[in-house]
């Protein structure tokens, strides 16, 4: 640094790109727009909350991410997080699971149980899911791939449980575009798994009309690269695409709309977050509005899981997350999320010990019990930081959506993979900057401890006898169905696809009759293809 | 580093993603990083199987076998990798991993011939230099 310079304040621009001012004024606010789209929670444009009372009436849903092992081993999880006070489930699958293979399959080898619960058949939700009450407990599940199979294994086991199915609520990710992004557990080429989710959509708003088929992820874009700004944008451009395919199949946009879901990420500046939610919800609101001519105002609700991040987490000083994780839920209340979850301070390492699990849990607690924060809704607003910002991040959004626009639309530009390759370009540079210490971070660019510990968090031990077990229950369900009636309904879920039909009955007939994930997989592929990933750099 | 002043050989490195784990953001900057410093880079994509990884190491002729794993299942790869790489010839070319492997597995990597081995906090330098220093 030249020492002879005058000091002089240095320019900050947040990671969306919009510059930060010492101080904002009325005067600012006025020059970012306005007040004209703060509004009152509960009315249009719902950028102060889709709710007129929020947390008042409700607190946030407490959902931390689970699952692993076997379905009895995952079932004794969930029991432990709902006797410890959490509110919903989100359920983990392993990668077999979620790319649609079965336990026994070869490719399988060494990855049973080992991120998620394995599923192979209807038997297996129905020992993760006993003695859960699930009128009480919703249940999100974290699938996509293959979604549509799983989601009909979910009703069905509800269904064969005596539940009423046009009541019953719950989530499946099932947002497959942002797969080809990051995250990666597609199966189909990008058409044909593009008529996959409408297919669920359409189902669920005829059968399941409570249930939210699709909880589009900005998440994982996030994670993958993007700026807050671009992972909202991108996850709206996606949700339009799900949302057209519907429509062009003739379904109302008020059929439909109302069960969208969004899951968003919390890591970073916490005014950047905040105001990206509180923009977030003002713009969706107006898409739907305006592009698509909603009418009913659940139509254009941005409803929500916020979720402290992992790619906000650190390996070096990992119980620096336990402090990272509380800011982030933090941020998640004063956002006026519906459902919040956080990534526990052991998971740069291992899948959560029920000890950081709780830990969790009992953050977002603190923050509903102690703090205050379910008194007041939308409590920033008013700020003219606040109100600027979120009027500035708004007009990003509209920015990155109208580019995506010009260049093909999202479709294309996942298909062609340049969009991976944009924020595959970005995460480099923030790596570089992390490295070079440009870009802050504690622990780990500054304030490091001189010995990092060898062994810092315990790890959740990977159990090889979870797998024998699986398969051995994967043979046993085989060997008690009824072979005629598994043919005859797979043979049916090939027909449907290549007829060009919503393939969703036949999934939901050949889940009930224990077909296995891998199975119908199979017949869907014989007809769809499998995916090729495009590698651009 | 002054790289221009250094005369270097072509280096050519395999990157792999092995398994189903879908997590490649950090492959993917490694890769960046490696053609940045100049090599030559084969990057796999998604759900390599041990088979795969050995047929493109020998079919492209590489210097450097390496693979970002973050999913958990490394060690029961690597000891379905390593007899293939055998059989292939390709026991004289550097073998890297890197990702999220706890400290305890190391041992065990190394033993199986893994040489390079560069957990997450790992810095895209380190990975740099250690390649070039290695096929000096």
């Amino acid at each position: 640094m030249n020492q002879r310079a005058k000091p002089e304040i240095k320019s900050v621009v947040n990671e969306s790109g919009i510059e930060v001012k010492p101080l904002y004024t009325a005067q600012d606010m006025e020059q970012s727009g306005g007040a004209g789209m703060v509004g009152l929670p509960g009315e249009y444009p719902f950028t102060r909350g889709i709710h007129n009372l929020m947390y008042r009436k409700q607190p946030w849903t407490m959902r931390q991410y689970a699952g692993f092992g076997n379905p009895g081993d995952t079932n004794a999880r969930f029991k432990y997080l709902i006797a410890n006070g959490q509110t919903g489930l989100n359920v983990a699958l392993d990668l077999p699971t979620q790319i649609g293979l079965d336990s026994d399959d070869p490719l399988a080898e060494g990855e049973i149980g080992r991120v998620g619960m394995s599923v192979d058949t209807l038997r297996d939700f129905e020992i993760a899911f006993d003695g859960i009450d699930l009128d009480k407990i919703t249940v999100s599940l974290t699938i996509n791939g293959s979604a549509a199979i799983l989601i009909a294994m979910y009703l069905a086991m509800a269904e064969k449980r005596g539940y009423d199915i046009k009541q019953l609520r719950g989530t499946a990710q099932n947002d497959i575009l942002k797969e080809f992004i990051g995250r990666g557990t597609w199966i189909f080429p990008v058409e044909p798994s593009i008529r996959l989710v409408g297919d669920t959509i359409e189902y669920c708003a005829e059968h399941a009309p409570k249930y939210s088929p699709v909880s589009v992820c900005g998440y994982h874009i996030r994670e993958s690269g993007a700026t807050p700004a671009q992972e909202m944008a991108y996850a709206f451009c996606i949700a339009k695409a799900y949302a057209d395919e519907v429509i062009k199949r003739g379904l109302d946009v008020d059929e439909f709309a109302g069960r969208l879901s969004y899951n968003f990420n919390i890591f970073g500046n916490l005014f950047e977050q905040v105001c990206k939610f509180r923009a977030g919800r003002g713009l969706w609101a107006k898409i739907m509005k305006e592009e698509y001519n909603a009418k009913s105002p659940g139509s254009m609700w941005l409803r929500m899981i916020a979720a402290g991040g992992g790619g906000g987490l650190t390996f070096e000083q990992p119980e620096l997350n336990i402090v990272r994780g509380a800011y982030y839920a933090l941020i998640s209340a004063l956002s006026g999320t519906q459902t919040m979850a956080l990534c526990s301070y052991d998971e740069a390492y291992t899948i959560p010990t029920e000890y950081s699990a709780r830990i969790s849990l009992r953050t977002m607690q603190i923050l509903s019990d102690e703090m205050g924060l379910c008194e007041t809704v939308d409590p920033l607003a008013g700020s003219f930081y606040v109100e600027t910002m979120t009027n500035q991040m708004r007009d990003k959004m509209v920015e990155i959506m109208a580019e995506v626009d010009a260049e093909g639309g999202i479709v294309k530009l996942v298909s062609e993979g340049s969009i991976q390759s944009k924020v595959s370009a970005q995460a480099y540079r923030m790596q570089r900057n992390i490295e070079s210490g440009a870009f802050p971070k504690v622990g780990v660019n500054r304030h490091r401890n001189d010995q990092e510990e060898d062994h810092p968090v315990e790890f959740h031990p990977y159990d090889e006898d979870d797998t024998r077990m699986q398969i051995a229950n994967l043979n046993k369900t085989r060997a008690e169905r009824d072979d005629a009636t598994v043919a005859s309904t797979l043979a049916q879920v090939g027909k449907d696809a290549a007829a060009g039909v919503n393939v969703m009955p036949a999934i939901v007939a050949a889940v009930k009759a224990y077909a296995s994930v891998g199975e119908i997989t199979k017949e869907l592929v014989k007809v769809y293809g499998r995916y090729q990933e495009p590698i651009r750099f | 580093m002054n790289q221009a002043l250094q005369s270097r050989r072509h280096i050519k490195v395999l990157l792999a993603k092995p398994g189903l784990d879908g997590h490649d953001q950090g492959a993917k900057i490694v890769v960046r990083a490696m053609m940045e410093a100049g090599f030559e880079v084969i990057y796999t994509g998604l759900r390599q199987t041990p088979e795969a990884v050995a047929r493109i190491a020998l079919e492209e002729d590489v210097d450097v076998i390496s693979m970002s794993s973050m999913a958990g299942s490394h060690l029961p790869f690597c000891r379905k990798l390593v007899p293939l790489l055998e059989q292939a010839g390709l026991s004289d070319k550097l073998w890297m991993i890197g990702g999220n492997l706890p400290a305890q597995d190391h041992a065990a990597l190394r033993a199986l011939g893994f040489k390079g081995i560069f957990p997450t906090g790992s810095k895209l330098d380190a990975i740099v230099d250690y390649i070039r220093s290695e096929l000096k």
